[in-house]
């Protein structure tokens, strides 16, 4: 019994340092978006104020607009690509260990270092537009970088091309788990190779695909470093997110209330992402 | 003649039609992957083709043009030279900055995170799933919702703009994915063994320091992999509580290259970002294997 007491020594320190530094700041953040707190934290309530003013700043829509089309466009071409790859290098090909360290070394990089890159070679005048139109192509446009209706799309190329190896290395692990015989199976029904992966493996491959899904949500919802490195939220507030209008909000424009009331939208924007996720795994384990 | 891609196609063809079939998929694979690993590498090599290069000739613009000589000076300025705001003492600062705070966050996360994970997979006691869930919905917390009221406890504590306080903040970060990383190792581990060690006398400390760390060194690995990488490539974290004598590398460059004033140099630019992505990048391709198995495991806890 005091030996169980050792152990309890242990974990009460990471209990109270949970509860201190992500659970007992999220109840702040959450109480302080329904008062009326501007530069400094107030605890006078004003209902859902924070929340309406927060609704009608034309700023929050780009940042919020810009959450899905980024997210939706990234997870989806992420997924698509990484999936591809992963079932390419599951062929028994040669030289696997090159291409997979080919495909996946963008994910060691900062998402810093990949929006500075990407800036640098999508930089009209500079970088592949100039190369192109040196080339002979005079009138090659691709300026998207610098246009505010399609800088969001750049932002999206550079995300899957740092991300895409995640989900190809755990798709990869994913189909190197599955079952020989149902490859042996198929081949004795006569089914194509393709129908197999698109009707049989990747059902069975549902919870890895989830678990990416998860993953790749979480970074959207939390982007910050990419749009801030590669654009700055510009041109304008064109590229704006989430995560920096509550960085700018909180750290630079002072405004702790609107820093709050974004913050719990991202929040409840992550839970209603992973809940399902949560859902499904409590399902499959519970039982 | 060996069939080493043998659950390729159904028995339904003839032998030769399914051999030319497969000698034609098989182009289309490799024509694949080689066109994706050549677009997947062109951002790195453009920024090292850059870094070599003298700005009239960057101006030239032919960006995937072999450097005309090797020019290092980029190089040289970028690590002793390139001025943030008004403090020119390149990026070499914000290098030692950032082994200032690898190190310590580095080891003392995972120690942290062995022995939770230790005393939550081998020592039961009430509340160790309630704990293990809290830890683990911790992890999908967006930093952005806490970060700010995390600062004013900082500054209570007088830890706001400190290197202590930078460190605790890694560790306290670290905490979700450390512990479980851990716990998933050490629940493989029969209780028996405990037990046994128990029996003999050994306490908890002792079962943990003379048995389960020596028995971690693939895990202890993969975790030194993870947070390695991942508290060299913070940002935010970095930007918000470092402070400015702290300032993490990746803090410096974009403060390089974003906010640079007068001609923007690209080749020292390049340099620069070059920089602060190699010692990840050596991470990556010195560990290999234990990168994916960092990945996988990262990726189960959710």
């Amino acid at each position: 019994m005091r030996r169980h007491k050792t152990a309890e020594f242990v974990i009460v320190p990471t209990i109270a340092v949970v509860f201190i530094c992500f659970y007992a700041p999220i109840i702040w953040t959450i109480f302080i978006s329904f008062t009326r707190s501007g530069m400094f934290p107030s605890y006078s309530f004003s209902g859902l104020m924070q929340y309406w003013r927060l609704v009608g700043t034309e700023r929050w829509h780009t940042a919020f607009l810009n959450m899905f089309v980024f997210g939706v466009l990234f997870v989806g071409f992420a997924l698509i690509l990484g999936f591809l790859l992963a079932v390419a290098l599951d062929q028994r090909i040669r030289f696997e260990g090159f291409f997979r360290t080919v495909l996946l070394y963008p994910l060691s990089m900062s998402f810093i270092v990949t929006g500075l890159a990407w800036q640098w070679l999508l930089n009209p005048a500079m970088g592949l537009q100039h190369l192109v139109r040196e080339a002979g192509w005079d009138n090659f446009l691709f300026d998207w970088i610098i246009r505010p209706d399609r800088a969001i799309y750049t932002i999206v190329l550079a995300a899957v091309w740092h991300s895409s190896g995640l989900v190809m290395a755990i798709i990869l692990a994913g189909l190197r788990g599955v079952d020989r015989d149902i490859w042996r199976a198929t081949q004795v029904e006569g089914i194509p190779r393709w129908r197999t992966y698109l009707s049989i493996i990747l059902p069975l491959l549902r919870p890895v695909v989830l678990t990416c899904v998860v993953l790749l949500i979480i970074n959207v919802v939390r982007s910050y470093d990419l749009v801030v490195a590669m654009t700055n939220g510009g041109p304008g507030n064109a590229t704006d997110v989430p995560g920096k209008f509550v960085i700018d909000m909180a750290f630079e424009r002072a405004n702790i209330g609107q820093a709050s009331a974004a913050a719990v939208i991202m929040l409840l924007t992550v839970i209603a992402a992973v809940m399902p996720y949560f859902y499904l795994e409590t399902r499959r384990t519970g039982r | 003649m060996t069939d080493n891609n043998s659950p390729a196609f159904p028995f339904a063809f003839s032998a030769a039609q399914a051999r030319r079939r497969r000698c034609g998929s098989r182009i289309a694979l490799y024509l694949f992957l080689s066109g994706a690993a050549v677009l997947f590498s062109i951002p790195l090599l453009i920024m090292v083709l850059t870094s070599f290069k003298s700005m009239p000739e960057i101006r030239q613009g032919t960006i995937f043009s072999l450097p005309a000589a090797l020019d290092l000076s980029a190089w040289v300025k970028a690590w002793s030279g390139a001025c943030t705001g008004l403090a020119c003492g390149g990026l070499s600062v914000g290098f030692w900055n950032s082994v200032r705070i690898l190190v310590p966050s580095v080891v003392l996360s995972i120690l942290a995170g062995a022995l939770n994970g230790y005393a939550l997979a081998l020592w039961r006691f009430r509340g160790a799933h309630a704990v293990l869930t809290a830890l683990m919905l911790g992890a999908f917390i967006p930093y952005q919702v806490i970060l700010y009221p995390l600062v004013k406890i900082f500054s209570f504590l007088h830890l706001y703009s400190t290197l202590p306080g930078i460190i605790v903040i890694h560790v306290v970060f670290g905490l979700p994915l450390m512990t479980m990383l851990f716990r998933n190792f050490y629940a493989a581990i029969p209780a028996e063994l405990v037990k046994a060690a128990r029996v003999d006398g050994a306490g908890f400390f002792r079962i943990f320091f003379e048995i389960m760390l020596p028995m971690s060194t693939n895990i202890l690995i993969v975790a030194l992999i993870l947070q390695t990488t991942g508290i060299w490539n913070d940002y935010l974290l970095g930007l918000i509580f470092a402070g400015h004598d702290n300032q993490p590398m990746t803090v410096q460059l974009n403060n390089i290259v974003t906010n640079g004033t007068g001609i923007v140099e690209y080749n020292v630019n390049m340099a620069a970002t070059v920089l602060t992505a190699l010692p990840p990048l050596a991470v990556y391709f010195l560990s290999g294997r234990y990168f994916v198995r960092g990945i996988a495991s990262g990726a189960v806890k959710g």
